[in-house]
């Protein structure tokens, strides 16, 4: 722990205002009165932390209330703040107003969890549609999961824009091309749009409710099809907080097999999504040829791994498949055939300006707002922001294998598109330097329950950016809440503000530039 | 230019024969539209996708029959932005309570006759979403269900396979 998060502890402890909490593990974690709540996160705001992850547990089952909890970071730290509310007590103070990047999470637990973050600016339901029983909160222990909820009459009240030539455009959720549903409503005048909202949810499918008092080996399934494409990042990341919270560690080669995994995850997504950039430039040929690259890696995944998008193969406290005997060969073979081809397109990709002409300077999204709003992943690291996981908390082997991440400013469609080149090259690397070091033994032990009471932290760095987990183990073994949060959550309130100013038709192309996912955010 | 046209030429044509060794499994519901499918949808069939709740992984394969090596248009299968044109609904996911109303409006936007094909084992039963107060559990609570199309994910040639399937086209 470095000095900076030290001596604010003392400080706090010294106060009496803190206490530690050893329940907790993956990341140091201390206790406060819930009136403490917003000013803690103040400091920490002032200390540059940065908002990782706020959300709330139900501890009926514990003889308690509930709970709300914060997450921050700074360079290698990870810091959670936790404040236990009395019971029948279902208010906290808000940290909005220090982290804006707290805005769409606390509205989420005042939907789901009914807590009121007060003092919170904008308390419109969120996941929970118009139509939904005010008074349902399916993340409380006395909500039957099983029942089903009459539809209610309710107005979302959306922001509205007036004056003159001022129209609306709603978009979704059914959308024109094979993607996930979202609403999007813009208001424009002419081409320009002046402002963006989004409203998520529909997705929703009761994920963090289903995984209470799922058995250990089906959670980790369920984990992987949070967000179908970044499936290992999500089982990656559920396993690594459960083995927090149980103590096990899984054998080194399992590590290893992981992490070659997560980045295999992460080139074959790249791969798509720049070609898929491109094609909303209308350059199809490089989307053809970068998705015949991804084809290819898909491929091989489904010859070395058994499946095409290596979903299943984390298991708590290891991996349930081994490289085969030629598997290393395959690998680097196929790299062999992809770099060259893949260098190729990029040149292409360079030269030609009608590309040039969309992407550059096309949806900015400003260095200090990235930072303010806590965005993560390849759309921070496309607007100035150092983020990676694999840096922060360097589980293993990202200890030994250090992620060479590039960094650009100018925040528009060509940085994000050209940050997730670098981090193709960065992942061939990776991969190759991995293979040559890989060492031998199990792939996995056996895995122990945790014990009651127990929890555990994980921060991932997926494709898209970190993905945070959180499981706290019940009284009876099982799961009493499993927190999730992908990347998305913090950068969906980007796209909307890195809209503005642009026409309409380059929505879509913007859009696609961050390609956030709607089913790890709705959960 | 040069290097585009270079491109072009040095990859040919990658498209790939459809293997029935990767045979979709496939379950036929619907039997009342048969003459119809037949008939009309022979030649080519526009398709309309509604994503009602999956976890994006039915989507990345669906996609991928769109790429060279699959080619789905050479069976006359072309994807449709508006519900209005399409004659084949594909559904994903196990219809989740915020999209049911989207869902339905979908399909009764379409011209009859028209086919549901659901995809994914969740498009089934729900898989291991189930069914929930947020979840319906399976698009044959909401839809009438020609043929549903399993796997979590099924693979581009499962995908192709199972629509063809469907349409009596194999």
């Amino acid at each position: 722990m470095n000095e900076k998060i030290t001596n604010l502890l003392m400080y706090l402890i010294s106060k009496n205002a803190v206490t530690m909490d050893g329940s907790i593990n993956g990341a140091v974690a201390c206790s406060v009165r819930s009136t403490l709540f917003a000013q803690v996160a103040k400091l920490l705001k002032g200390a540059d932390f940065r908002l990782v992850a706020e959300w709330a547990a139900d501890e009926t089952f514990f003889d308690r209330g509930f709970a709300i909890y914060a997450a921050y970071n700074h360079e290698t730290d990870y810091l959670i703040v936790k404040s236990e509310l009395h019971f029948a007590d279902s208010a906290f103070p808000t940290i909005t107003k220090h982290f804006p990047s707290a805005y769409l999470l606390e509205r989420k637990i005042e939907s789901l969890m009914g807590l009121n973050p007060a003092g919170h600016p904008d308390l419109r339901p969120w996941i929970k549609h118009e139509d939904w029983p005010e008074d349902a909160y399916p993340l409380r222990k006395s909500f039957d999961a099983n029942i089903k909820l009459p539809r209610t009459d309710g107005k979302y009240k959306w922001i509205k824009a007036e004056g003159e030539g001022v129209f609306e455009i709603p978009v979704g959720p059914v959308h024109a091309g094979i993607i996930e549903p979202g609403h999007f409503r813009f208001q424009a005048v002419g081409e320009d749009i002046i402002n963006l909202e989004a409203r998520l949810g529909y997705v929703h499918k009761g994920i963090e409710k289903r995984f209470e008092g799922m058995p250990w080996q089906d959670a980790v399934k369920l984990a992987g099809r949070v967000s179908g494409d970044s499936t290992v990042a999500h089982t990656a990341a559920f396993c690594i907080a459960a083995e927090e919270a149980s103590g096990c560690t899984p054998p080194e080669r399992a590590q290893f097999l992981r992490a070659i995994m997560i980045e295999r995850e992460r080139i074959a997504n790249h791969l798509g999504d720049i070609g898929a950039i491109c094609n909303d430039t209308a350059f199809a040929l490089l989307n053809c040829q970068f998705s015949i690259l991804k084809e290819k890696m898909l491929r091989t995944n489904q010859a070395i791994f058994g499946h095409r998008l290596m979903m299943d193969k984390i298991i708590p406290c290891g991996v349930s498949v081994d490289l085969p005997a030629n598997g290393k060969e395959a690998i680097l073979k196929e790299i062999e055939e992809i770099v060259p081809e893949f260098e190729r397109l990029v040149r292409i990709y360079e030269d030609n300006p009608s590309v040039e002409d969309r992407v550059y300077g096309t949806g900015v999204l400003k260095p200090e707002i990235a930072k303010e709003l806590g965005v993560l992943g390849f759309v921070a690291r496309a607007s100035g922001q150092a983020t990676d996981a694999r840096k922060q908390r360097p589980y293993p082997p990202y200890d030994r294998f250090i992620s060479d991440i590039s960094v650009l400013s100018s925040g528009d469609v060509h940085a994000r598109a050209w940050v997730r080149i670098e981090e193709v090259r960065d992942s061939i690397r990776l991969i190759k330097e991995m293979l040559r070091e890989l060492p031998d033994g199990p792939i996995s032990l056996e895995w122990k329950k945790p014990l009651p009471g127990q929890s555990g932290f994980s921060a991932v760095e997926g494709w898209r950016g970190e993905i945070v987990y959180w499981v706290q183990c019940g009284p009876d073994g099982g799961i009493n809440r499993c927190m999730v949060r992908d990347p998305s959550s913090m950068n969906w309130p980007a796209v909307e503000l890195s809209i503005r100013g642009n026409i309409v038709p380059d929505f879509p192309l913007c859009n696609k530039s961050f390609n956030q996912s709607y089913s790890g955010h709705d959960l | 230019m040069l290097k585009i046209l270079y491109q072009i030429f040095r990859t040919g044509i990658v498209t790939e024969k459809l293997t029935p060794a990767e045979e979709a499994t496939v379950t036929i519901a619907g039997a009342n539209l048969e003459k119809e499918v037949e008939r009309r949808f022979k030649r080519s069939i526009a398709i309309r996708l509604v994503d009602s709740g999956s976890c994006n992984g039915c989507e990345v394969e669906i996609n991928a029959i769109n790429n060279p090596i699959y080619n789905c248009e050479r069976f006359g299968l072309s994807f449709t932005a508006s519900p209005r044109f399409a004659d084949m609904l594909l559904v994903t996911g196990p219809v989740s309570r915020n999209m049911e109303l989207a869902l339905k409006r979908t399909y009764e936007a379409m011209p009859s006759p028209k086919l549901v094909v659901a995809v994914g084992d969740c498009g089934y039963n729900g898989g291991i979403f189930g069914c929930s107060y947020a979840s319906l559990g399976g698009v044959g609570k909401l839809l009438p269900v020609d043929a549903y199309i399993h796997g979590c994910p099924p693979s581009p040639s499962q995908v192709l396979n199972g629509i063809l399937k469907a349409i009596k086209k194999i």
